[in-house]
């Protein structure tokens, strides 16, 4: 539509295709489109303008950005003219609040939220049950209670969070940023900021909301800008001003124009609209927008106009919790929760039967009955009162049962379950082991119910590249032309000066130090003139120029060293370019069209001239120089695979042959490969790509799939120079952290993009695939051959596992063959078995195996691999992995890990959990996740067995009232219990108790296994449970009941003599289990019953109570304190006889290791230790 | 930085933006980290025989004492709900006891057993009647017991609140409505025993709950007559039988004080029991019995705790003496890895 010079600039993020991600930003300068190949060094008074190409991220959805935006999904944004954007439509205006509530709406907001939880309805139902006056049970206050108390800690913890947002928000809120208002940029809160506003940022300041781009400091238009605040990434991206706004100066001229754009989203990598100025119309991508959250940096001052503000920017869109998981413990307990709503429906209908009964049989009494009277005969004609006839007699006394029974569902359950995973939690944030020195990152926990789930992990499921490596990307070895240069004939210089340029007695040198090898560097240096020379010198070109990285100079402490960074979204691009640095090719500049490289002290400009970026179809990027002697050359850099399709293989067939193999045997080396090629363009080829490209890049439509197809006519026929092999070192302590995962019997499948042979390697310098193991290979191009594989696979695993398991009935066999079986599959075989019949065959196969590793998997597979596991086992799986490309397999396990590593912070916002390294897997798993199930495995069944004890004792009485629901304990103290005067120990002991020693849990893994068979929580348990809560009810009811049989006893006196006794019952319980006192453990429980007493004495000092004084008068009486003893200890003997039995005759592996931390070392070091040291390495055997 | 990996160490210069940065580093405490000092106890056999051997030593010896204060309590229970009913009505206790013109009066006789010291007790004992009833146990009004101020009472007390003619009844409530009201004369030999009325409430009662001057009023004077009548010119603090009566008793079958004897009874006297009938338990029922009781430090006759006691003790010292047998017979050594799962089967454990 507009036939200018086409002034496009196109940049995006491929969000989330692959690990490797790279930013296109091409530019290249050219006087006018239809002059040649004229470079002139050094002109800066031609008009500028850039062509760039899009990457291949449109797979992404991005390519909408080039539709037209229809009217209804566009905001309208008049530049400069605030009044006027906002008077049709009311968009936001910059002030945030990320707090919930205001003062007013706290109170009516937050309870409408608290009773979004099904408990809180339960006690909602019950306390208004509890109101009516039929059912009044309790008074009103003591019905209350446990809710408000309950609503009150909740609301109190939200209103203090929301204090800390609000203050938090009025910072922001009252930051300046410089506005223009009446022709000069003055001061104005952040909150006041409208959309439309022209807004000036000067460096090192944060953008106050979302900004298309006017114009910067840099006379080509460019900004750069950390996002580190938005997605984690610390390098730099450049962001573009449009060419026709660059030359404003807002503050002189008024800018007319406006700016049709899209309606707020959360994508941070996608913005499309268009803007129109000075009649002409131009069209705006996610390189134009300035995002808030972000700082400028490198450039001196940027202009742009508001487009998003407040709540609509994308950083704000973007701030939401973690999706909420619900933990495998608290599944499986909801089934025991419906198995006491039986109990509890069962006692509620018993005592209504029975009151039915006696109601039936003393029919014709009950007008008189003394303790009834039905009639009322203060009346001439007597007439029933507080009686509605028999059936409602019944209904409401199973509703009273109900209400009296209530805490049978121990509804605190959930609330002390909430308060004790967020201890948890902060012991596992506070954990030092799991600090991370080189990110200073701590672990976090994001979701925040599924704690113990992390006990019980089965399968692990894990990326490579970044989480078993360090995503630090190392230049090694180079096959130039057929030659290896990998230092295998001589030593690799490690402690090598790194190589420095002088310029104007500043010493540059760059960032990172890389080993090169002494024969290439020598023909680096110096070999120019000889072919093989030549060929270097191409080489290293390539690497330095056919990239995305922009250099930065450092400061040093030294005021005459600088320091060369190169800032590049990929960390492959970044080795190659400090490797060309180390060769002596410096790239020290990089500006809108040209690149400055220091060849050994000699400055030399090229022109780029185009650069197709990176896309994951082509897995290849290329760029066009033009170099000082006028000729132009295409640079391309690719994956093997792709670029061996590109090649003319007719031309130097030797060297390709050479190169492949050398590929080969660098990718068994498990190093990273690319292969360099390159081709010199001719006038009439330049002519024909330059129309191409810059028509291509200057559409409006389907650009993308037009830039791809220019990119795949100049990438041909190229002639290969070269392969590249970058190491990605393992990350710290994998091996280990593997070896500990297999001890403690959880399967680890590695998924990765890599190559089959790179991915081996890594496998087994990470030892997850030892010499010993037989490694199944399944490559398959059809799904027949791959049904079959997979056929023969089964029968070949199983005749090694069988056997293996024949070799150890024969115990003491020394030929005893363990043959541990390795999966290794590739993406292309994986796209028959997934959503196929094969995956049944698939999971058979791989649960014989130890090891499972899928090789050139895309993201989506690594989700299907993980949703194939968990359809078909009810194991736990959790998925760990730091891209973006880990995302979907992340939110798919049933624990995701995220690694905030090099690659942003998608993974990490995606987990439920994030740390800096691989190896805290094996303290979060063995020490923490263990921890956490055991507690809160014991917790819950402590839970239920407390409050059936206490509703038992209550049914108990119930018995002999009549069926009228009597409680001889005082009904605060009846809703006390839960929250006073039992909770906290529960509480404490499910945060503090520790079964096993962090050194114990480590050196043992295979303890871990106590959460695979569920030892801490499991019916049977349940049950025992149950059996022991039925005992000790009927001990601490009876007991009483037969001393004070026939006896003055009144009904307040013996309730307290029940409450305490129920009180001091549970938490000696829970003492019993305790495993590890501390002082905060012996605070919690005995002052639990410390401040029973108190609470008891408290109440019967109310006069008003009925039961005025009874605890002094029973508590003068030694049957009191007789009675309260031998409760205790009878009710306590059978939990504590089959406790010891147990544990002694039957011990667990918990058990053994407790008792050899305690008494292991007083033994002496001889016995114990000779025996501990085959059980860390039983494979070894 | 520079410890990981060596090669890719800087040169230097970018040690000191890092130490700039504020490190997020957990601060080391022992409460962060979970090393709080601790004790672990174990159950060793040891721990455990001892635990059990003592809790025998400890209790067979509270037990005996118990059971013999027991049985050192004399107890002279004497129902006569039944007997105290002319022959000829015998069918008809809710007819005989309904009629006001009948004569109640019954003359029972007690033979002392054992010497019985005092203070001697005497207690009326009720059965089937469920005071702990929740229509019963409601029917009351603290307040209004407490303070003359306090005189319309709550809705608690229906059908005992109001009078037909809308007075408030004082004390109001089912409880107070139906007071006990049979009365005991004893006498030995001709001389009459005096019964100590004084003291068998509550002192707290006495003096906190029940006001000092809030006086009866209106009570008893509907169309169904409950129980005992209160003299309207004594205080609530001191009706103590009312006191006594309003505690409410724990479980259907319960004791009441009716006062104290206050001289030693010596065995085979014969006490001679003046009762006047007038509690309705017959409409229920339920039964009265007259006890006299004298008592040990642990209260009334009632061996429960004793044998009680006396089971568990011998119980602990059963399975301490258990315990020692087979630990003899079957130890096993503490801590010893080679009980450990995956040391005892290995199969299980491939890899």
């Amino acid at each position: 539509m507009d036939s200018n010079p086409p002034n496009e600039t196109e940049s995006s993020y491929p969000s989330c295709s692959s690990s490797r991600r790279s930013i296109s930003s091409a530019q290249s300068k050219l006087s006018r489109p239809n002059s040649l190949r004229e470079v002139t060094l050094g002109d800066s008074g031609s008009k500028k303008f850039r062509n760039g190409s899009r990457g291949g991220a449109d797979s992404q959805g991005f390519s909408v950005s080039q539709k037209e935006i229809s009217d209804e999904d566009a905001r309208l944004i008049y530049i400069n003219d605030p009044a006027r954007t906002n008077e049709k439509f009311e968009y936001a205006g910059n002030s945030i609040r990320t707090a919930k509530y205001s003062v007013f709406t706290f109170l009516p907001r937050n309870l409408f939220e608290q009773f979004h939880r099904v408990a809180y309805i339960y006690f909602l139902v019950i306390a208004i049950l509890n109101q009516l006056p039929q059912l009044a049970v309790f008074g009103r206050g003591a019905s209350i209670l446990p809710l408000a108390f309950v609503l009150l800690v909740t609301a109190v913890k939200d209103a203090y969070e929301d204090y800390r947002r609000h203050r938090s928000d009025r910072i922001e809120n009252n930051r300046l940023a410089l506005v223009l208002v009446n022709g000069e940029f003055r001061d104005k809160k952040w909150k006041d900021i409208e959309v439309g506003e022209i807004i000036k940022i000067h460096a090192n300041e944060t953008l106050p909301c979302d900004m298309v781009l006017l114009s910067t400091s840099d006379p080509t238009g460019i900004a750069y800008v950390q996002t580190i605040n938005l997605d984690g990434e610390s390098n730099l991206k450049t962001r573009y001003a449009k060419q026709e706004t660059l030359s404003k100066t807002p503050e002189k001229e008024k800018v007319n124009g406006f700016i049709k754009c899209e309606k707020p989203n959360r994508n941070i990598y996608g913005f499309q609209a268009n803007m129109e100025i000075d009649g002409k119309r131009l069209s705006l991508g996610p390189s134009n927008i300035i995002l808030r959250g972000c700082e400028l940096k490198n450039t001196a001052w940027a202009i742009g106009v508001a487009v998003h503000a407040g709540r609509e920017t994308k950083a704000m869109l973007n701030s939401s919790g973690a999706p909420s998981k619900r933990s495998r413990l608290e599944t499986r307990m909801n089934v025991e929760i419906i198995i006491l709503s039986i109990f509890l429906i069962a006692l509620c209908s018993i005592v209504s039967v029975f009151a039915a009964i006696w109601l039936r049989r003393h029919r014709d009494d009950l007008d008189t009955l003394p303790f009834y009277r039905r009639k009322d005969f203060s009346e001439a004609k007597p007439k029933n009162y507080k009686y509605y006839g028999w059936g409602w007699e019944i209904f409401f006394t199973f509703l009273m049962s109900v209400i009296v029974f209530q805490i049978m569902i121990p509804i605190s359950l959930y609330i002390s379950m909430e308060l004790v995973r967020v201890g948890q939690a902060y012991f596992m944030i506070r954990d030092g082991g799991m600090y991370d020195e080189a990110s200073n990152s701590r672990f976090q926990c994001r979701a925040l119910n599924i704690n113990e789930d992390l006990g019980q992990i089965k399968y692990v499921f894990s990326d490579k590249t970044g989480t078993l490596t360090e995503n630090k990307m190392e230049f090694r070895c180079a096959s130039i032309w057929g030659v290896d240069y990998s230092g295998s004939k001589g030593d690799l210089q490690s402690e090598q000066v790194a190589h420095e340029v002088e310029v104007d007695g500043m010493i540059f040198r760059p960032k990172m130090i890389v080993r090169t090898d002494p024969e290439l560097l020598q023909l680096a240096k110096v070999g120019r003139e000889s072919q093989r020379g030549k060929h270097v010198y191409d080489f290293f070109l390539a690497l330095a120029s056919c990239n995305t990285i922009v250099p930065f100079v450092v400061d040093t402490p030294d005021p005459s060293v600088k320091l060369i960074d190169y800032q590049g979204e990929s960390p492959d691009e970044q080795a190659l370019a400090y490797a060309a640095a180390a060769y002596g090719f410096m790239l020290i500049e990089r500006t809108s069209g040209h690149i400055i490289i220091d060849f050994w002290g000699e400055k030399q400009r090229f022109n780029v001239l185009g650069l197709h970026e990176f896309d994951s179809d082509r897995k290849r990027m290329s760029v066009i120089l033009g170099c000082p002697d006028k000729s132009v050359k295409v640079f391309v850099k690719g994956a093997d695979t792709t670029m061996f399709s590109v090649i003319d293989r007719t031309l130097n067939k030797s060297v390709i042959q050479t190169t492949e193999g050398h590929l080969h045997s660098y990718s068994s080396l498990g190093l990273r490969t690319l292969v360099v090629g390159m081709r010199e363009l001719n006038n009439s080829e330049f002519e024909q790509w330059h129309f191409a490209f810059v028509d291509a890049s200057t559409a409006l439509m389907g650009r993308a799939a037009l830039l791809r197809k220019v990119a795949n006519n100049i990438e041909s026929n190229l002639r290969v120079l070269g392969a590249s092999a970058i190491e990605d070192k393992l990350q710290q302590g994998v091996p280990d952290a593997i070896e500990s995962l297999r001890m403690a019997d959880i399967k680890v499948w590695v998924l990765t993009g890599d190559k089959q042979e790179t991915a081996i390697s890594i496998g087994y310098s990470s030892k997850l695939l030892t010499s010993k193991m037989t490694q199944i290979v399944i490559n398959s191009n059809s799904k027949e051959s791959c049904r079959k594989s997979l056929d023969d696979a089964i029968v070949m695993a199983k005749k090694l596992t069988s056997g293996s398991i024949v070799s150890h009935n024969m115990e003491g066999s020394s030929g005893a063959v363990i043959t541990p079986v390795g999966l290794i599959i590739d993406g292309t075989s994986l796209v028959y078995v997934l959503d196929s019949e094969l995956e049944e065959q698939l999971f058979k196969l791989a649960s014989m195996c130890s090891v499972v590793l899928c090789c050139r998997v895309a993201p989506l597979q690594k989700a299907g691999i993980v949703a194939l596991v968990k359809k078909r086992t009810s194991d736990m799986t959790l998925a760990i992995g730091d891209g973006a490309n880990d995302v979907s397999m992340i939110q798919c396990a049933d624990v995701g890990v995220g690694i905030s590593g090099q690659e942003g912070r998608q993974a990490v916002m995606a987990s439920d959990f994030a740390m800096g390294q691989f190896r805290f897997l094996v303290p979060l798993l063995l020490v923490h996740g263990h921890w956490n199930y055991q507690r809160m495995g014991y917790m819950i069944l402590y839970n239920f067995y407390r409050n059936a004890v206490f509703v038992l004792i209550l049914f108990w009485y119930v018995l002999f009232t009549c069926f009228t629901l009597t409680t001889a304990i005082n009904e605060w103290s009846s809703m006390l219990y839960s929250i006073i005067y039992t909770s906290v120990p529960t509480i404490v002991v499910g945060i503090l108790d520790k079964d096993l020693s962090k050194r114990t849990l480590l050196k043992h893994p295979q303890l871990y296994g106590a959460g695979h068979r569920q030892e801490a929580y499991n019916s049977k348990l349940f049950w025992l449970t149950m059996v022991d809560t039925l005992w000790q009810s009927v001990v601490a009811f009876f007991v009483p009941l037969l001393a004070y049989w026939n006896s003055t006893i009144d009904a307040p006196s013996i309730g307290d003599l029940w409450t305490l006794a129920a009180v001091i019952l549970v938490n000696l319980h829970l003492a019993m289990d305790v495993v590890r006192w501390t002082w905060i453990t012996h605070a919690a429980i005995w002052g639990s019953i410390v401040a029973t007493w108190i609470c008891v004495v408290c109440i019967d000092a109310i006069p008003m109570m009925p039961g005025y004084w009874a605890i002094f008068h029973i508590g003068g009486t030694p049957v009191f304190w007789w009675c309260l003893l031998i409760i205790v200890i009878a009710a306590l003997v059978p939990h504590f006889v089959v406790k010891f039995i147990y544990q002694y005759y039957f011990p667990c592996d918990i058990q053994i290791a407790r008792e050899a931390e305690k008494f292991g070392n007083l033994r002496g070091h001889g016995a114990i230790e000779i025996e501990m040291n085959p059980i860390l390495e039983p494979h070894q055997r | 930085m520079a410890d990981r990996g060596g090669t890719s160490s800087g040169g230097g210069g970018n040690g000191a933006p890092e130490l700039a940065k504020k490190s997020r580093k957990p601060k080391y405490s022992r409460f962060s980290q979970q090393e709080l000092p601790a004790c672990k106890p174990i159950l060793t056999p040891g721990w455990v025989i001892t635990a059990f051997i003592s809790i025998g030593v400890i209790f067979i010896p509270i037990g005996l004492a118990s059971l013999f204060a027991s049985q050192r309590v004399v107890e002279i229970v004497d129902r006569y709900d039944r007997d105290c009913i002319p022959r000829n009505v015998s069918d008809d206790g809710v007819g005989f006891i309904e009629d006001a013109k009948a004569n109640k009066t019954c003359v029972r006789t007690l033979t002392v057993q054992k010497q019985m010291k005092s203070p001697i007790y005497v207690y009326y004992q009720i059965s089937n009647f469920y005071q702990n009833h929740r229509r019963y146990v409601k029917s009351r009004d603290d307040k209004q017991l407490w303070s003359p101020k306090n005189e319309r009472s709550s809705s608690d007390c229906k059908p005992e609140d109001f009078t037909s003619n809308g007075q408030p009844i004082i004390p109001c409530g089912l409880i107070a409505w139906s007071m006990f009201n049979d009365t005991y004369k004893f006498s030995v030999k001709d001389k009459v025993l005096e019964v100590n009325k004084k003291g068998i409430a509550w002192k707290s009662d006495r003096e906190h709950k029940f006001g000092s001057d809030v006086y009866p009023k209106n009570f008893q004077s509907g169309a169904l007559i409950g129980g005992a009548k209160l003299n309207s010119s004594i205080p609530l603090s001191q009706q103590e039988d009312l006191i006594v009566w309003m505690r409410p008793a724990a479980l259907p079958t319960f004791r009441k004080l009716y006062g104290k004897i206050e001289v030693d009874l010596e065995p085979n006297d014969n006490i001679t029991v003046i009762i006047e009938n007038n509690y309705n338990t017959y409409s229920f029922g339920g039964n009265k019995k007259l006890v006299l009781s004298t008592t040990s430090w642990m209260g009334g006759k009632n061996d429960f705790l004793g044998v009680a006691y006396l089971t568990i003790g011998g119980l602990c010292l059963f399975l301490a003496i258990s315990f020692i047998l087979v630990y003899v017979l079957k130890p096993r050594p503490l801590g010893d890895p080679s009980y450990l799962s995956w040391n005892r089967n290995a199969a299980g454990h491939l890899n």
